[in-house]
């Protein structure tokens, strides 16, 4: 749970007041909050948890955390269908009728 | 070493290690603080790379695995009302209650929902005025600024039916509780390098100083974890307890102010409840006197929760460090990721879920070397090489 993805800023916009950026991470592109890093800029890297930019990161170290973060799996495990890993974890089919609008369904990938 | 291959630079790998081989000279324990980092260690089998005189103790950074039962309990009864959404991490979905679990009361007619961030649920909120809608807020100081800005924004953007569950918890009163305890064999940390990407460093040379043990800040990564192991080590052998920062490229001394800030404004200190191992003096976050309006227990009264722990997990011993996954009796007979008897068994941060995954069969890290990449949440098979 504490797993923070390093990302690409691609673009800022202020909504509803608040600073947010969509950020690529490695294909997975996310919505992503600034507030707590107010001063990053397009094209920086940045380790995002659960939606938040936490600290800045080196193209270099982002790169290489995002390889090896796709190679076990990892960027599955935390952008992936969760309701799938937990029906494939339990054994058991998917929950039916899900709302049409919940952000956990399957991403749109760039 | 044919396990180093899969390192994603063997060289540096295997300077490390001979370097830990060449200054260990003596038997340490030193604890992983992060569940994270207990997945890397047995996924990538580095416990079994060290020399055998350096024990790695898995510790209890498994936010998933300490929130206590009756808050889980709390948040199935909650999210089995009508007229209420519950939006939670995806990795608290099959976390064992009393009786069932949120895919469970899901699919009993529940509306619950998987949200990436927390800020998804405040949208849904606002989506949906006619709902209450309830965000499970768990977690360590790494998830704590998120939820807290949500809270923050839910009051700024006046959005009165939205309300969050509460369990956030903090690493330093455990490791303090950890080395206060009469069993604590623990003598360096690996402190967990997201939590202190947030907080910093500044809680911890009080702490390494009055239990004379290294700390030492790391990352996730094989690399990261082996140097941090390497100084660690080489602390233990000259006798030295410092606090020391081997994951520097992410954490810095001061952590993340503006983070620090909103959590200092929207929760205050409280005694925290872990689940398996009891409560923690000043362990834990709840929301602060100005955000309680937003505090899911004050909003719904869910009365008495009569919990029940099933009398055959351990995992409170497992969190502690005292017992090994596979030493538990149920460990892969009546404890499976499909039939789960404590959270540790499904978290993607657990330990028996690791050592269910990489360990089951036959206790060397070649399933770990030999597996597909796969993802430890999942519980997607490992292949059985043993």
């Amino acid at each position: 749970m504490c797993l923070a993805v390093p990302g690409k800023v691609m673009s800022i916009e202020e909504k509803e007041g608040t600073r947010m950026a969509v950020v690529d991470f490695g294909g997975v592109v996310k919505d992503v909050c600034l507030e707590y890093l107010p001063d990053l800029q397009v094209g920086e890297y940045t380790i995002v948890h659960v939606g938040f930019a936490l600290q800045r990161l080196d193209e270099e170290s982002a790169r290489q955390t995002l390889a090896l973060f796709e190679g076990l799996g990892l960027l599955e495990e935390e952008f992936g269908d969760q309701w799938e890993l937990a029906a494939k974890a339990a054994g058991a089919d998917q929950p039916a009728d899900r709302p049409a609008d919940e952000p956990g369904a399957k991403e749109a990938r760039a | 070493m044919k396990y180093l291959e899969e390192f994603q630079n063997p060289v540096l790998a295997r300077r490390l290690l001979d370097e830990i081989h060449a200054v260990t000279t003596r038997p340490w324990a030193l604890m992983e603080v992060c569940g994270g980092q207990t997945h890397s260690i047995i996924r990538h089998g580095i416990d079994q790379l060290l020399p055998e005189q350096v024990e790695l103790i898995h510790g209890p950074g498994c936010p998933v695995c300490v929130t206590p039962l009756e808050t889980i309990d709390k948040a199935l009864e909650i999210a089995s009302r009508p007229g209420v959404i519950f939006c939670s991490f995806g990795d608290m979905l099959r976390v064992p209650g009393t009786d069932r679990d949120l895919f469970q009361v899901r699919s009993q007619g529940g509306d619950v929902r998987v949200v990436y961030s927390p800020l998804d649920a405040l949208r849904i909120a606002q989506q949906n005025p006619e709902r209450e809608v309830v965000f499970f807020g768990i977690g360590f100081e790494t998830t704590a600024p998120p939820n807290a800005m949500t809270v923050y924004q839910a009051q700024k953007l006046g959005v009165k039916n939205f309300s969050m569950l509460v369990s956030h918890v903090r690493v330093p009163p455990a490791i303090e509780g950890l080395m206060t305890s009469p069993d604590c064999r623990v003598q360096a940390f690996l402190a967990a390098g997201h939590v202190c990407s947030v907080m910093g460093t500044e809680e911890y040379p009080e702490l390494a100083e009055r239990f004379k043990v290294p700390i030492v800040v790391t990352g996730f990564e094989p690399l990261d974890i082996l140097e941090g192991v390497r100084r660690a080590v080489l602390q233990l052998e000259r006798g030295e307890h410092r606090v020391d920062n081997a994951y520097a490229r992410v954490v810095r001394p001061e952590g993340n102010p503006a983070a620090r800030q909103m959590l200092a404004d929207v929760f205050e200190v409280t005694d925290r409840p872990w689940r398996g191992i009891g409560t923690i003096p000043a362990s834990g976050w709840r929301l602060s006197e100005r955000y309680r309006a937003f505090d899911a227990e004050h909003r719904f009264d869910v009365g008495d929760i009569a919990t029940v722990e099933p009398a055959a997990c351990r995992a409170g011993e497992v969190l502690q460090g005292l017992l090994k996954p596979h030493e538990c009796e149920a460990f892969g007979t009546t404890c499976t990721p499909r039939t789960p008897l404590g959270a540790t068994m499904v978290s993607s941060e657990g330990a028996c879920a690791a050592y269910y995954l990489y360990r089951r069969l036959g206790g060397t890290s070649s399933a770990a070397s030999a597996a597909p990449a796969t993802s430890a949440a999942t519980g997607k098979e490992a292949s059985p090489v043993g």
